[in-house]
């Protein structure tokens, strides 16, 4: 297929379609407008669902119940947006509901502004919600990979029956840039995958035969039901950490002098710093995290070079990806953070200049 | 030997975990009763809420979702969009469909969302040991209105079946009330209807129960009942607010 030029927000729309999701239910936020105008468009002409919900709570719980039917559902939203919604994924999370959520990151905290920003980090690895959980967090940075990371999404929620959460940010909602999509599942694919989940699901018994009594549930009112509960989803988590941790290398070598982590919008920049620096005769490595979670701790520890004197982390927020990084780092080489906020986007120079002092 | 009376289909046999006298079980039951009448065992599912039928999905046996607080008709809608085969209803509370829920109700009624929504009112929160509801009645002691519940501060009880009959989408809307024998079977009606109607894919149907609450209203439940026909049924009316079936808009 073709390039075609376009919106982050529309691309990201358009790839969950062709994954097969055929029910969508979000409340408009800037800067995500688009996806959710895009799904309002284009789901009747696949016989799909879009529906505009009357909160972002609605919205999850509405995910809620239709990923508890077992098909493939999608919903979207910025910061604020997100923040509503995390009763509803902590829910999701416990009762291990298959499911996709995109948060195009804003400015915050409270209203903020709806310029990009990095600052929910936290919210999306740590927690958000309630209770000992955790979300497969997808971290792109380009339309590109933001679209291809809609059909991965919705693989890894299957697998593992859990929520997925695609991180990016207002720059990558916004920006046009050439796109490639995956084909487009057929009617029988789509048909099949929307009752893979039937042994557990909400679904018909098939030969109006009585047969099952499914319960989509996260109350274990017996402590000691709930512990196993939870220590069963760890043990899926221990799994997720085993088999999916996505990582990006970025002119690391044994010549680097400083290593730098960065991820989504603001990792676009350092790559720009370092290909700088790299006609200056300055050699700096980058490690982009794609999966936020699970973490490439271990592939960090791995990339500090030997000449390596310093780890650099960029984020456009206060720091909060720079804890994880200290983590990998273990004080093997000092780690030192650079991020700008409000919505405002650091530049390459900004960068080239913080990095080149570590000559 | 002849079965005259048996437990339906529709029941699972884990025992209520209901208060004596409590009339929760009745309502289970003409549902339960109401779904095997019309068939609909193998494409019923249904949403429990938070309260104290959290533990309904334990008692259906057919596929059930447990919700948050408030959010039933949210997840209907997502299950129901999902599946639209398959037939789905909420069962909740007061404080869960009149207090928290309140915008997810009113949407799904406005949507005509084809479900149905059984409501049970018995003017009191009582999983969490009888605090004030919003359909707590004027003067109405509870653990957190002790000196009665005072309608210049906090405002009269909210009547959810007048208010849902003001929107235009809804199909059929019905209080009644758990009271008496006579009053079940005319309940029987309702559920039987909102669940036809249902089955039919007329769209969205409400039934409120006019419920009591002898643990943590402190009366015994003969009393209760009284109590509730003194007190609640002249400020909750019960009667068809809407059923489109039948001509009454």
């Amino acid at each position: 297929m073709a390039k075609v030029l376009m919106k982050g927000n529309e691309a990201v729309a358009e790839a969950a379609i062709r994954a097969g999701c055929r029910l969508y239910f979000a409340y408009p936020i800037t800067p995500q407008s688009e996806l959710i105008e895009y799904m309002a468009k284009m789901m009747p002409t696949v016989n799909g669902c879009f529906l505009q919900a009357e909160s972002e709570v609605a919205a999850i719980n509405m995910v809620y119940g239709a990923g508890g039917a077992g098909k493939r559902v999608m919903t979207s939203s910025s910061s604020p947006g997100i923040s509503l919604k995390q009763e509803g994924i902590s829910y999701c999370a416990g009762a291990e509901i298959p499911c996709v959520i995109v948060n195009v990151q804003r400015g915050g905290p409270g209203l903020g502004d709806i310029q990009p920003g990095q600052a929910d980090y936290f919210q999306a690895v740590k927690g958000g919600g309630h209770g000992d959980y955790q979300l497969i967090v997808l971290a792109p940075s380009s339309v590109q990979e933001f679209a291809d990371m809609a059909s991965d999404a919705f693989d890894l929620a299957d697998k593992y029956r859990n929520p997925v959460l695609i991180l990016a940010d207002g720059m990558l909602g916004q920006m046009m840039e050439p796109v490639e999509f995956k084909p487009k599942k057929t009617d029988e694919e789509i048909a099949i995958l929307g009752e893979q989940h039937n042994s557990w699901c909400i679904c018909p018994n098939q030969d109006g035969d009585k047969k099952h009594h499914h319960e989509i549930n996260s109350l274990e009112i017996d402590p000691l039901v709930l512990e196993k509960h939870v220590i069963k989803l760890y043990e899926k988590y221990a799994i997720v950490e085993k088999n999916e941790i996505r990582y990006e290398e970025y002119n690391v070598s044994d010549d680097n002098e400083v290593l730098c982590v960065s991820f989504g919008t603001a990792s676009r920049i350092v790559k720009s710093a370092i290909d700088e620096l790299k006609g200056k005769g300055k050699s700096v490595g980058l490690i982009r995290p794609i999966t936020l979670w699970p973490y490439p701790y271990e592939q960090i520890k791995a990339a500090i070079g030997p000449k390596v004197k310093k780890v650099y982390v960029f984020e456009l927020n206060m720091g909060q990806m720079v804890d994880d990084v200290k983590i990998a780092v273990n004080g093997k080489v000092p780690v030192d953070f650079f991020g700008k906020v409000g919505g405002i986007v650091f530049t390459p120079a900004e960068v080239e200049e913080k990095l080149e002092k570590c000559f | 030997m002849e079965v005259i009376a048996k437990r339906p289909e529709s029941l699972t046999k884990t025992p209520f975990t209901y208060c004596p006298g409590c009339l929760h079980g009745v309502a289970h039951r003409l549902i339960a009763e109401t779904i095997d009448e019309l068939g609909l065992v193998n494409s019923m599912a249904g949403v429990a809420p938070v309260g104290c039928s959290v533990f309904a999905y334990k008692f259906f046996n057919f596929d059930m979702a447990q919700a948050a607080h408030g959010r039933a008709p949210a997840v209907a809608t997502g299950m129901k969009r999902a599946r639209p085969d398959m037939h789905v209803f909420t069962y909740q509370g007061d404080g869960d469909l009149a207090a928290i829920g309140t915008a997810e109700i009113i949407h799904s009624a406005n949507r005509g969302e084809h479900i149905s929504v059984f409501f049970v009112n018995n003017a009191i929160y009582g999983m969490t040991g009888g605090q004030m509801a919003p359909t707590t009645l004027p003067e109405m002691k509870t653990s957190t209105s002790p000196y009665g519940r005072k309608v210049d501060d906090i405002g009269y009880p909210i009547r959810a079946a007048e208010l849902l009959a003001t929107l235009v989408a809804p199909y059929y809307i019905e209080r009644v009330s758990l009271l008496s024998p006579a009053e079940i079977i005319k309940a029987k009606k309702a559920v039987l209807k909102a669940l036809t109607y249902n089955k039919e894919g007329r769209g969205f149907t409400f039934v409120e129960f006019i419920s009591t609450c002898p643990t943590n209203w402190g009366i015994d439940p003969v009393k209760s009942k009284e109590w509730a026909r003194e007190n609640m049924l002249p400020f909750f009316k019960p009667g068809c607010y809407r059923d489109k079936g039948e001509g009454v808009e």
